[in-house]
């Protein structure tokens, strides 16, 4: 059982969640991730950690509602216990002085970029940060982010941002400006690490992709999380979550990924109606 | 997998003189004087209750019903009481078989579950997914004289059931508190059997494991028709009640090492964190949508209920054609899943043929009598996928036996040109796991095997790191559930040992 510190939306459809686990968070490195399970009817997930406080005992997460159980996590409050929180898991991100680093996020990877921007940004690195949203009001955390960084861009769809394309483009143009950059971290969406991959293979610039495939235990037992890098099957969960964005078999990930997609909605049509009769 | 040492085939002094008191004991010679070994073996086995095939075919309902206490008592007077149990030496934990099997002659059906507590401290489960007919069954003297074996299992669940329906669980001495304390690494049959050796012997014990239910493949892997989970759960409860302290969520090599467990002031150590890797055929389109590993599917099914899906939240494909690779009890537990989640044709897929079959007798029996179809001397070459990335067929290749390979089993060749294809919307591959590495890449100086296996000393368990020990599926690959707790037992008296001499 985890206890609940704290819950809070942050902007439309993305929470916050702090638990207190201090085993965990004695142990959080940048890029590992958890398995949370909200209730005994839940499925287990997996949430990048955002932040931890290891003299607190806390580690946080970010998330994005789509399913079922990132709904009954929305709903969660301080004081509310849930039954699986373990971790942290997965390999550590790489960290080290690379000279100059883009970490570009998006969405709930907005919070997950943090503490591997903040770490880069120890180890000596130039820290450019991309933000990515849809509108300037789903932009959260950037007061953090631009505390662990040396440069600080968002690319939205809407006027108040500097550049209203997709990230992509705007990963680009920076990649055009930061001619020392040799790493790119792209951390949110399948979609997004695809596209950022995409945008920075003619560069040859390596880009490092934080994968979020479906898991089941996420201690490499079951193999939910397979995805083919490099043309051999790695177990996101013990192999990863990071991998050289420009090897993955991106078609398979969003495959994959879709395995439940309509089991998915059944699901949270069914909590719904036991919900909100 | 490792090779083991082999088995002394003679019984320790001890135990035999234990065996020969219980001989000895007036009642048991009353007993063997009452009945005539003539009229004893006269008594045809009792059969095991069972529900009907086309009725338990649709749910997860256990299927074998257990011994009404006379049958069970009826069963017991086939056992002849040999002055030299055979079926002693044949059971990997060395049960007093004929005491306990004549303690439920004479009506003591509490005291023949004390007496199966004193070396195994998981009976209920034991007699429900041991192969007896490989072990004590086989070697039974009845078997000899008359061809059918003494019903041991189901003598054996029937004493444990009572117990546990009785609501009078029998609680062993504890030694008095040495203060010493143990980390047992995994809660599955190995791991719990060391924690109630250990903590009855009056050490103060811990056992973390990574999932947030104990049992290990008791829980995620067999199903409940075969293994209700309720059995499991009182057994860890029983456990709990002894005094073991048991912390889930809790991911050795991650959440902690084990040198930091060494730092918190355990002093001995169990891994016994099991096969938890699967095997895959590494043939093309394994990672279709559609394609699960038996770990990944029974996982789904058993530990987070997606049988109940959607009461419960995690979703399992529900398939109509489906194929499971491989011919173990895994492949027979996920293809009878398969069939009780809907599908309509549920077929084995194996590349031997049906002698060469690793799974027990029972279960291809019972799977036969359900339904389920099949195919041997045939292996998967090719999984087809639609435009979603779904599974939509797999290609196959038709075998024959060959020459004995080193199992001492012949061997398969592919027959040229019998290439044919299948649809199916469902693959389980259940071709075997293998140990586990997420402790040895993070225990320094832990000497590891070339099949990832820890490495041990077989007659004491003992790794290459002193105080620290091993058994169960972590050092053999995928064995049995007797086996692991067998290693568990040795490991137990060891650690004791050494938790003594510090």
């Amino acid at each position: 059982m985890a206890k609940v510190i704290h819950r809070q939306r942050l902007v439309p459809n993305i929470h916050w969640l702090e638990l207190q686990a201090p085993e965990v968070a004695a142990k959080c490195q940048p890029g590992q991730f958890v398995i949370v399970m909200p209730d005994e009817r839940g499925e287990r997930i997996p949430l990048t950690i955002a932040d931890w406080d290891a003299e607190r005992g806390t580690v946080s997460m970010v998330f994005m509602c789509v399913g079922t159980s990132t709904h009954k996590l929305s709903l969660l409050n301080p004081g509310d216990e849930i039954p699986v929180f373990v971790g942290p898991l997965g390999r550590p991100s790489e960290i080290k002085n690379f000279g100059t680093v883009i970490c570009a996020g998006g969405c709930f990877g907005i919070a997950a970029i943090h503490p591997i921007a903040r770490a880069l940004k120890a180890a000596g690195n130039r820290v450019v940060t991309l933000l990515d949203v849809k509108a300037n009001y789903l932009l959260y955390w950037e007061d953090k982010l631009r505390a662990v960084s040396d440069s600080l861009h968002v690319s939205a769809r809407d006027e108040f941002f500097d550049c209203k394309d997709y990230i992509p483009r705007k990963l680009e143009l920076l990649l055009e400006e930061e001619k020392d950059a040799s790493l790119v971290v792209a951390i949110g969406c399948t979609y997004l690490m695809y596209r950022c991959s995409q945008a920075t293979k003619p560069k040859g610039v390596k880009t490092t992709v934080s994968l979020n495939p479906i898991m089941v235990d996420g201690t490499g037992m079951c193999g939910a999380c397979r995805v083919t890098v490099g043309g051999q099957t790695k177990f996101a969960c013990v192999d990863g979550p990071d991998f050289d964005g420009h090897q993955v078999d991106w078609d398979e990930l969003f495959a994959r990924r879709k395995s439940y997609f309509e089991d998915e909605i059944r699901s949270l049509c069914a909590w719904e109606k036991e919900v909100y009769p | 997998m490792a090779e083991e040492k082999e088995k002394k085939k003679e019984l320790a002094p001890e135990l035999k003189e234990l065996l020969k008191a219980g001989f000895e004991l007036e009642w048991r010679k009353e007993l063997r004087r009452a009945k005539p070994v003539k009229e004893r073996m006269k008594i045809p086995r009792r059969k095991m209750p069972q529900r009907e095939p086309e009725e338990r075919n649709r749910d997860f309902e256990e299927v074998n019903q257990g011994l009404p206490e006379e049958e069970a008592v009826f069963e017991a007077q086939r056992c002849l009481d040999c002055a030299n149990p055979q079926c002693v030496l044949g059971c990997p934990v060395a049960i007093d078989i004929p005491g306990f099997i004549k303690l439920i002659e004479k009506g003591d059906f509490e005291g023949s579950t004390r007496k199966l507590k004193e070396t195994n401290s998981l009976p209920a489960i034991c007699g429900r997914v041991c192969p007896q007919e490989s072990q004590c069954e086989e070697v039974c003297t009845l078997k000899k004289s008359t061809g059918v074996s003494v019903g041991i299992g189901n003598l054996e669940r029937f004493a444990a059931d009572f117990e546990r329906r009785s609501g009078k669980v029998f609680m062993p001495p504890i030694a008095p508190d040495t203060g010493k304390r143990a980390a047992i690494i995994g809660a599955g049959p190995a791991g719990l059997t060391v924690a109630g050796e250990l903590v009855k012997k009056g050490h103060r014990v811990t056992v973390f494991e990574a999932l947030h239910i104990s049992g290990g493949v008791l829980v995620y892997g067999i199903p409940e028709f075969r293994l209700p989970k309720a059995i499991l759960k009182a057994e860890v409860d029983y456990l709990r009640r002894l005094g073991a302290e048991v912390k889930t969520n809790f991911v050795v090599g991650k959440t902690a090492t084990l040198d930091d467990l060494r730092a918190q002031g355990f002093q001995v150590f169990f891994i016994g964190s099991g096969a938890g890797l699967p095997n895959w055929m590494k043939v093309p389109g394994e990672n279709l949508v559609g394609v699960y590993s038996a770990n990944e599917y029974l996982t789904r099914v058993n530990l987070m209920k997606a049988y109940d899906f959607p009461n419960y939240d995690t979703p399992v494909v529900r398939s109509k054609r489906a194929a499971v690779i491989g011919g173990g009890n895994v492949a027979m537990d996920s293809v009878r899943t398969a069939l009780r989640l809907g599908a309509e044709k549920a077929m084995i897929i194996y590349r031997r043929s049906r002698h060469e079959m690793p799974a027990r007798e029972e279960e291809v029996k019972h799977a036969e009598e359900e339904g389920i179809e099949f195919h041997f001397l045939t292996v998967p070459t090719r999984y087809i996928g639609d435009d979603k990335g779904r599974v939509k067929a797999m290609e196959c290749l038709r075998m024959e036996l060959g020459e004995p390979d080193a199992s001492g089993r012949r061997r398969p060749i592919p027959v040229k040109g019998s290439e044919f294809t299948s649809e199916v919307d469902l693959v389980v591959c259940a071709i075997g796991q293998s140990p586990n590495p997420l402790i040895a890449q993070t225990t320094d100086g832990l000497k590891i095997g070339k099949w990832g296996n820890v490495e041990v000393d077989w007659q004491t368990m003992a790794t290459s790191l002193p105080g620290v020990y091993a058994g169960g599926d972590i050092v053999r690959g995928g064995a049995t559930v007797i086996l692991a707790m067998g290693d568990g037992r040795i490991a137990a008296g060891e650690m004791d040992r050494y938790l003594r001499a510090l």
